[in-house]
């Protein structure tokens, strides 16, 4: 019994033995599927990296929404789009005292900061917002990014409703409420900011005494 | 000196361009300020300091890299920059052009490649091959891209590379997609080329190795890539592993035939 289970083994390894020269041959490579380079990316992203200062390996392990998100990117079927924003709207953590709204000074420092959870970085290190790389926010801040959109005037435009403020939340809690796999961090969820920063920014962009609104 | 003229150009265009709709204008000043710095590429300290080591004797077997196989054949250096990576027969590895220098320099000159890929950016043997690599790619300056293909493992890194461009991950859900996966935008006033597209992948992949303005330093393409996952909150890539292989693959398979190389170029 345990011979015939080894020498199954054996078969099988002998198998994937011969399967491996034949791609290294060349004779297989026009049958080399999409999904065997799936596996083939894995192992080289899990074989190239190593830690760094406070960066650990497991900055590669992905959850359901990357996995899906690196495979589809903004071409994601309705049905997982459905599911992540329900998902992530369901899990925003909402201010402890129900307040929203910070100072909008602070918030245009964090939102200027792209500091924080690089290899380079301390730990001990307030994390920035990193908001100005890719938005619009004040008319005289003009080294802006164009990743996402401008934000400049949002309170004006959009009012500074409590309505407004929940929506911002968890846009900056986690941004897949709204729009799977966009390409801004989950803020909330990733414990890049806190909630006192999060109220900050919220202020940022709704006080109608920020820059943002005022000017 | 160079630092404060770029910072006054770069104010002096926000001074008369503070409208986003004239940010293209932004963009024009800063790339006429660069087309003035080019030609006095200080690059070409770095590339003149290459040629010389290409044909020092060095190493425990005080070798010259003249007898060095880039993919053209020994000491054939003109135009094999725009063909790698590439696969090697006798390593039975696509390498990258640092990856490749690293065989050569451990064949040739007895040099461990271990201890170089282990040596910091800018320090000891990586400064030299900082000087190869500026001098090497200078040789195919006005080339255009032309990686092969044929080799089952070539196409297998391409594939890989695309992966791994497309992998999001980390704290920030980052990936190389994030910044360099649609047209015309910007970081703060960077502009990003858009790498998943011949034209844009010819001029960003072809401008690397280049010399940063900002540090004053020649940064390879294995540095640019480390300095890329770093902002991605990524952990560490080993130097020359396959991961910056498969992405040098996909992002020069992509500039085949889209336009031609200027590294050694100079950026901000």
């Amino acid at each position: 019994m345990n011979i015939r289970i080894r020498q199954g083994a054996v078969a099988l390894a002998v198998m994937a033995a011969l399967a491996t020269v034949a791609g290294c041959a060349g004779t297989g490579a026009s049958t080399v599927s999409s999904a065997d380079y799936d596996k083939d990316a894995a192992a080289v992203m899990a074989a190239s990296f190593r830690e760094q200062g406070i960066v650990k390996t497991d900055r590669l392990t992905q959850d359901e929404v990357m996995v899906a998100c690196s495979k589809f990117g903004h071409s994601l079927d309705d049905e997982l789009r459905e599911r992540f924003q329900a998902a992530a709207l369901a899990e925003v953590k909402w201010p402890s005292d129900g307040k929203y709204l910070g100072d909008w000074k602070e918030g245009e420092k964090i939102a200027q900061s792209g500091r924080g959870l690089t290899w380079t970085d301390k730990a001990d290190a307030a994390n920035g917002g990193n908001c100005y790389n890719c938005h619009r926010i004040t008319k005289k801040e003009i080294s802006y990014g164009t990743i996402g959109p401008s934000l400049y005037q949002y309170g004006k435009v959009h009012g500074n409703t409590e309505t407004t403020q929940k929506y911002v939340w968890a846009k900056i809690w986690n941004p897949n409420a709204y729009s799977a796999c966009t390409n801004m961090p989950r803020f909330g969820t990733h414990g890049i900011l806190d909630e006192k920063q999060i109220r900050h920014i919220v202020a940022l962009l709704l006080d109608p005494k920020s820059p943002v609104n005022a000017e | 000196m160079k630092n404060s003229t770029y910072a006054a150009c770069v104010a002096a265009s926000a001074l008369m361009f503070a409208t986003p709709v004239l940010a293209d204008a932004t963009a024009e000043g800063i790339a006429k300020y660069r087309e003035a710095l080019a030609e006095g590429n200080p690059a070409e300290l770095w590339e003149m300091r290459g040629e010389e080591l290409w044909k020092e004797a060095r190493g425990p077997k005080k070798a010259t890299l003249e007898k060095c196989d880039l993919g053209q054949g020994p000491g054939v250096v003109k135009g094999a920059f725009v063909t790698l990576p590439r696969h090697f027969a006798d390593t039975n590895r696509v390498q990258d052009l640092e990856s490749r220098l690293l065989t050569c320099m451990e064949t040739l000159q007895g040099i461990p490649a271990d201890e170089v890929a282990k040596t910091p950016f800018g320090k000891g043997e990586q400064k030299n091959i900082e000087a190869l690599v500026a001098w090497i790619s200078a040789e195919s300056r006005g080339m255009k891209f032309n990686l092969p293909m044929a080799h089952p493992e070539e196409k297998r890194m391409y594939e890989i590379g695309k992966r791994a461009f497309n992998y999001r991950g980390g704290t920030h859900d980052f990936g190389c997609v994030t910044c360099h996966g649609e047209d015309g935008k910007r970081i703060r006033l960077q502009d990003l080329p858009n790498l998943t597209k011949g034209p844009d992948a010819a001029r960003g992949f072809g401008s690397w190795p280049a010399y940063r303005v900002s540090s004053g330093e020649l940064w390879s393409m294995q540095r640019r890539l480390n300095d890329c996952f770093r902002q991605q909150r990524f952990p560490y890539p080993v130097y020359g592993s396959d991961v910056t292989i498969a992405l040098s693959s996909y992002l020069g398979v992509t500039a085949n035939g889209a336009g031609e190389s200027t590294a050694p170029a100079i950026k901000r």
